[in-house]
């Protein structure tokens, strides 16, 4: 049986400002996390994830991350991107001071 | 201090005029990343988990007041108004955006400072003793030769491409300062028969594989100095491994090699070296001797001091800590410390900054270092000046007394911002030192270094720590393996793993169990945490991590 798809969001770091941006589904960059499309079908992320890449002028780095669905969308696996959608834990910067963290 | 003269001024000019041309040419399109990022490197700038951050070399960590006032400038300008002071005695900038680099690095050409070859695999920004020209164990200031060995590497054409990247340390004592045999090379000035000269170590190294550098050559002349450092370049440039990043630091290739064989291939490369080298360079070294003459101190009555000793419990402790002995006998080396409980390690604000700007005009001869161990210097102030000195730090949360302390935590930044990071490293800093202060034991544990690194390049040093925490991603949770025994002086050693890694909200605890061991151990006062663990080696500190927390768990 073939293992089950880990739902993914393509982020980045936003080419200016190098901040943590998350694809939506109009094609936008959203800050927020919540906003972000969850992809759930691995072809689908695969493809999504190379339509960000060519957008080499607007952000750095594309890649897919690993989330699980939550009462305000997706959530992250890993407390690496629970760190990127925060901001640092030793002073109160990034997206938590711009209300957009979940600290 | 060293001024840069013209020719410094238009190099570092064009190379600020280059980059801001590659910056405009990434934003408008016509450079891909995988073009531009190796450029922005060579600068100085990284990308991290929340942001752009950028690396300004300090230069063997010494500073002026316009330097420092200038940094604080930067922090406030195009910053979130503080920076980090590094292991490399350099200073980051956490928040800046991609269009603000170029005007940054053009105010820090108005006072000589540049972010060239903070990264890359290049040689890296020199560091020394922070005590130089202070230090009353030096043979003489080492930074002469750090700055000789700055402007042979920096843009060295050869080098700009090594295997990996190279960091160098000198140091003229025999006390070493700068862990100096944690480095790639490691020079230290030595005399042999009245004359001066160098004791040239090489292989020395963190990361992954830790290793204390081997005594490559015992006395090289003054004048060789260049072409032997060169010799050992080129060998490296040529052996180094460039199919397996894990094994591109010189430590390998001396390692795989060799000492012996690595020290006959530099010596068969020296002659040729040698006689590329005209004497300019010892002629330029002349001049940079005389950027760098100790200030003349005035005779002053230490009368106030020891007064203040006697009067202030708070000053006396803070100076027994933080104030060592100067060449001059009524003059002190202060370390300004940048470990607040709490806080976290290396961060200072703008206005920290000002303030020891303008402490080191008043009081301190206008010298100020960054230290390796992420804090500030005031190198030569007069014992009568110190009480004010120390006043006015308070003022600005700066005077606490912790110098060598248990809450004298070097941290990497770990991954609340770095992306390499595989754990957090500055809120376990923050919990330890939180945790002594609540104790109130750091003072009677005495002289014991904390090192914490958030993932295995070791910037953190938690090889050469007594008390090494190393922050590691286990299935996907926050671990923190220990280990003990490193020493970062001179008679460098790296430290042994003491068993499985502690969770995250295990691993403050679990530093606490180490230390009142060590209180319940040590045959006194007298014996530090690292002599008392040499004399019992692992045991009884493994028992005390492991056999407590196995019972804790039994009774659960």
């Amino acid at each position: 049986m073939p293992r089950e798809f880990t739902p993914k969001v393509v982020t980045a770091n936003a080419l200016i400002e190098g901040d943590v941006v998350y694809l939506t589904v109009d094609d936008q960059w959203t800050r927020d996390l919540s906003e972000a499309e969850v992809l759930t079908d691995e072809a689908d992320a695969d493809y999504r994830l190379l339509q960000a890449q060519a957008r080499a002028g607007e952000i750095v780095g594309a890649y897919l991350a690993d989330m699980r669905p939550g009462p305000d969308g997706p959530e992250p696996t890993h407390f690496r991107e629970d760190f990127r959608r925060t901001g640092p834990s030793n002073l109160f910067h990034g997206k938590q001071a711009d209300g957009l963290g979940h600290a | 201090m060293y001024q840069y003269n013209d020719f410094d001024a238009a190099f570092i000019a064009e190379r600020n005029r280059q980059f801001r041309a590659q910056v405009e040419r990434r934003i408008d399109g016509s450079l891909t990343e995988d073009e531009f990022k190796p450029l922005r490197l060579m600068n100085g700038l990284y990308l991290q988990l929340h942001a752009y951050m950028l690396r300004v070399a300090i230069p063997y960590g010494s500073l002026d007041p316009a330097k420092l006032r200038q940094l604080a400038y930067l922090a406030e300008r195009w910053d979130k108004g503080y920076g980090h002071f590094t292991t490399r005695t350099n200073i980051q900038y956490n928040w800046p955006q991609l269009r603000d680099i170029p005007d940054m690095l053009d105010a820090l050409a108005e006072v000589d400072m540049h972010a060239i070859q903070t990264s890359g695999n290049t040689i890296r920004n020199v560091t020394s003793d922070h005590f130089a020209g202070a230090a009353a164990d030096e043979l003489e200031d080492p930074r002469p030769v750090a700055e000789l060995i700055r402007q042979w590497s920096t843009d060295h054409p050869e080098f700009q491409f090594l295997p990996r990247k190279f960091k160098i340390a000198v140091i003229a004592s025999e006390a070493d300062r700068a862990v100096m045999k944690s480095h790639d090379i490691g020079v230290k000035i030595v005399e042999r028969d009245g004359t001066r000269g160098y004791e040239i170590w090489v292989g020395g190294g963190m990361g992954r594989t830790p290793m204390v550098a081997k005594l490559l050559k015992d006395f090289v002349p003054q004048a060789d100095l260049l072409p032997y450092l060169e010799s050992i370049l080129a060998t490296y440039n040529r052996l180094g491994r460039r199919d397996n990043k894990y094994k591109a630091r010189i430590k390998i290739t001396v390692h795989e090699n060799g000492l012996d064989e690595i020290r006959d291939l530099v010596e068969a490369e020296f002659p040729r070296r040698r006689a590329a080298f005209s004497g300019v360079d010892q002629a330029w070294l002349d001049r940079i001797n005389a950027a760098f003459v100790t200030p003349t101190l005035p005779e002053r009555d230490a009368g106030d001091y020891y007064a203040a000793r006697d009067a202030d419990p708070v000053f006396r402790a803070w100076a027994d800590t933080n104030v060592v002995a100067h060449q001059h006998a009524d003059h002190g080396i202060v370390t300004i410390s940048l470990k607040a409980h709490g806080a976290t390690p290396g961060d200072a604000s703008a206005d920290q900054m000002r303030l020891v700007a303008d402490l080191a005009e008043r009081y301190g001869h206008n010298d100020i270092r960054a230290s390796h161990a992420q804090n500030l210097v005031l190198p030569h102030v007069a014992l009568a000046d110190i009480p004010a000195v120390h006043a006015a730090l308070r003022e600005a949360g700066l005077a606490t007394g912790n110098i060598g302390l248990a809450s004298d935590i070097i941290a990497c930044p770990g991954m609340d911002y770095c992306a390499l990071a595989t754990a957090r490293s500055i809120p376990v800093a923050q919990g330890i030192a939180t945790r002594l202060d609540e104790l109130k034991i750091e003072h009677d544990v005495g002289h014991l270094q904390i090192k914490i690194s958030g993932c295995i390049n070791a910037c953190g040093h938690h090889h050469v720590g007594h008390i090494g925490i190393l922050g590691l991603d286990r299935a996907g949770v926050e671990n923190y393996q220990i280990t003990l025994g490193g020493d970062a002086s001179e008679s460098t050693a790296i430290g042994t793993r003491t068993g499985p890694g502690f969770a995250y909200d295990e691993i403050v605890p679990a530093i606490e169990r180490l230390i009142f061991a060590y209180l319940d151990l040590r045959e006194g006062p007298e014996e530090t945490f690292l002599e008392a663990y040499n004399r019992l080696g692992l045991a009884p500190f493994k028992s005390a991590l492991y056999d407590q927390e196995a019972r804790a768990h039994a009774a659960e």
